[in-house]
């Protein structure tokens, strides 16, 4: 499905145990782009997350586990989501295999997961989300689980092959949103609020080594801080 | 190797304890026979306890498949339906609750001395841990993966199958070898309460005669046999669960 607008997210909601933990957020997702969402562990995250995959319905999903099935072989996880909707076919097995080789795993294609490395793993995860095809992508820290070399070389690619999805990735760091972000939100209060964070003219994908980054990383440092 | 020469040393061992007992408590051969007498007894009836063995074999056979099966359904209702659960549940642990001996003669007054009884008896003591362990694995799927299927749109006959089902197999394998072990003596208390053949009628007739050394030839041959389908049911499972290892 091709869209042309950018994707609308209003007024979501959360409340769990008789806490609001946001209410009536809204924000615009522009088309193509990475928005990066920072904020401190329990501010609400991941349940933003899951409550915009509840309201959009055109989404493909990645989470900091790689939620491969241990009983699938590397590209019947690709396939995953044609498996689960019936309708898998020789085509879908060739795209799978096409992704796996963009990923670096056509090689291990029929291997178990648990033979796999954990950044291989996330680029099999990646390879799935990838698979379905949708215009929207949500990540719930891919990356965090991976060591620091893995996850700079993972963002690079997930930011190459995600060039045509419009991305809303949630993180706790703020190096990676500002590696990544065409827009960086922070979330922080309760109920939260989101606030948009100034970043460099320069387009992502950027240098993590570029100390010009520094004095954004300290003004987001700041907003994260002063505000929880 | 390492593993042979353990069931050797503990066979050794075992033995020795065997004979040792006898000579220390001077025991007579129709209390405890020597391990000597028994493996003459076993070596002499060996013809005739392979004969028994062939009814008593394929009344666990089936009485396994059959009892696996019926499991695997009773866990499926039970975790889809939440009427089920609240319904069915104590009807299977009532079933479960009522010792197979008592159970046994009744089976055998309904179903006739023939196989059936015994198969039946094999079946309601081997169907529980199956159940039991195949249900906890159904209703213990990750969040995660639900979600994930949700959000892939999966159908919910493909969600029970391709994801629940299939995440709960290493619990089922689990389930299945404790049937296993179980499913052997399901048929021998099936055979003991009133049979024509089998190995727990031979047993039975032995035990009338005293021919205590008989008694224990057959049951080297049950345990044997017990110990043949673990473990060859074992290695079938792990070559069908290779993501298990």
């Amino acid at each position: 499905m091709q869209t042309t607008s950018p994707f609308i997210i209003s007024n979501a909601c959360f409340e769990a145990g008789g806490i609001t933990y946001f209410k009536n957020l809204s924000f615009t997702l522009p088309l193509h782009q990475w928005t990066c969402l920072l904020g401190t562990s329990g501010v609400g995250k991941s349940s933003l997350l899951k409550v915009i995959t509840d309201m959009q319905n055109n989404v493909s999903y990645m989470a900091q586990q790689d939620l491969l099935m241990p009983w699938l072989k590397t590209i019947d996880n690709v396939l995953l989501g044609f498996k689960l909707r019936g309708q898998k076919t020789k085509e879908h097995i060739e795209k799978a295999e096409h992704l796996l080789a963009e990923v670096g795993l056509y090689d291990k294609r029929f291997v178990y997961p648990h033979q796999l490395s954990g950044g291989m793993r996330q680029r099999a995860a990646l390879a799935r989300t990838l698979m379905e095809q949708k215009p929207l992508v949500l990540m719930d820290e891919p990356f965090s689980a991976l060591d620091a070399l893995t996850r700079l070389s993972m963002q690079t690619l997930a930011f190459q092959l995600l060039k045509e999805k419009t991305v809303l990735l949630v993180t706790h760091d703020p190096w990676e949103a500002l590696r990544l972000g065409h827009q960086v939100l922070v979330m922080s209060g309760l109920p939260a609020s989101l606030t948009d964070v100034l970043l460099p003219d320069e387009p992502p994908l950027r240098d993590a080594t570029d100390p010009q980054l520094l004095p954004y990383y300290q003004k987001i440092l700041q907003q994260l801080v002063g505000r929880s | 190797m390492m593993k042979y020469w353990r069931i050797i040393i503990t066979m050794t061992v075992l033995l020795l304890l065997w004979q040792m007992t006898i000579i220390i408590f001077q025991l007579p051969s129709f209390i405890l026979p020597t391990p000597w007498s028994v493996a003459k007894s076993l070596y002499l009836n060996i013809h005739l306890i392979l004969y028994q063995a062939i009814p008593t074999i394929t009344e666990t056979l089936l009485g396994l498949i059959l009892g696996i099966l019926i499991g695997i359904m009773a866990a499926l209702f039970l975790s889809s339906f939440s009427f089920a659960k609240r319904w069915f549940l104590p009807l299977v642990i009532i079933s479960q609750s009522i010792p197979t001996f008592a159970l046994a003669p009744l089976l055998v007054i309904w179903f006739g001395y023939g196989m059936p009884s015994k198969i039946i008896t094999a079946i309601i003591m081997l169907f529980f841990p199956v159940t039991s362990t195949f249900y906890d694995g159904l209703n213990n799927t990750p969040k995660e993966y639900l979600h994930l299927a949700r959000v892939m749109h999966a159908t919910p006959i493909n969600i029970l199958i391709k994801i629940k089902f299939a995440a709960a197999l290493p619990q089922l394998a689990s389930g299945i070898r404790m049937a296993a072990v179980i499913a052997p003596i399901g048929a021998v208390v099936g055979e003991w309460v009133g049979a024509s053949k089998g190995l727990g009628f031979l047993m039975l007739n032995a035990n009338a005669r005293m021919q205590i050394d008989m008694m224990f030839a057959v049951l080297i041959v049950i345990v044997s046999f017990a110990l043949l389908l673990y473990y060859s049911l074992d290695y079938l499972l792990k070559r069908l669960m290779p993501w298990q290892n």
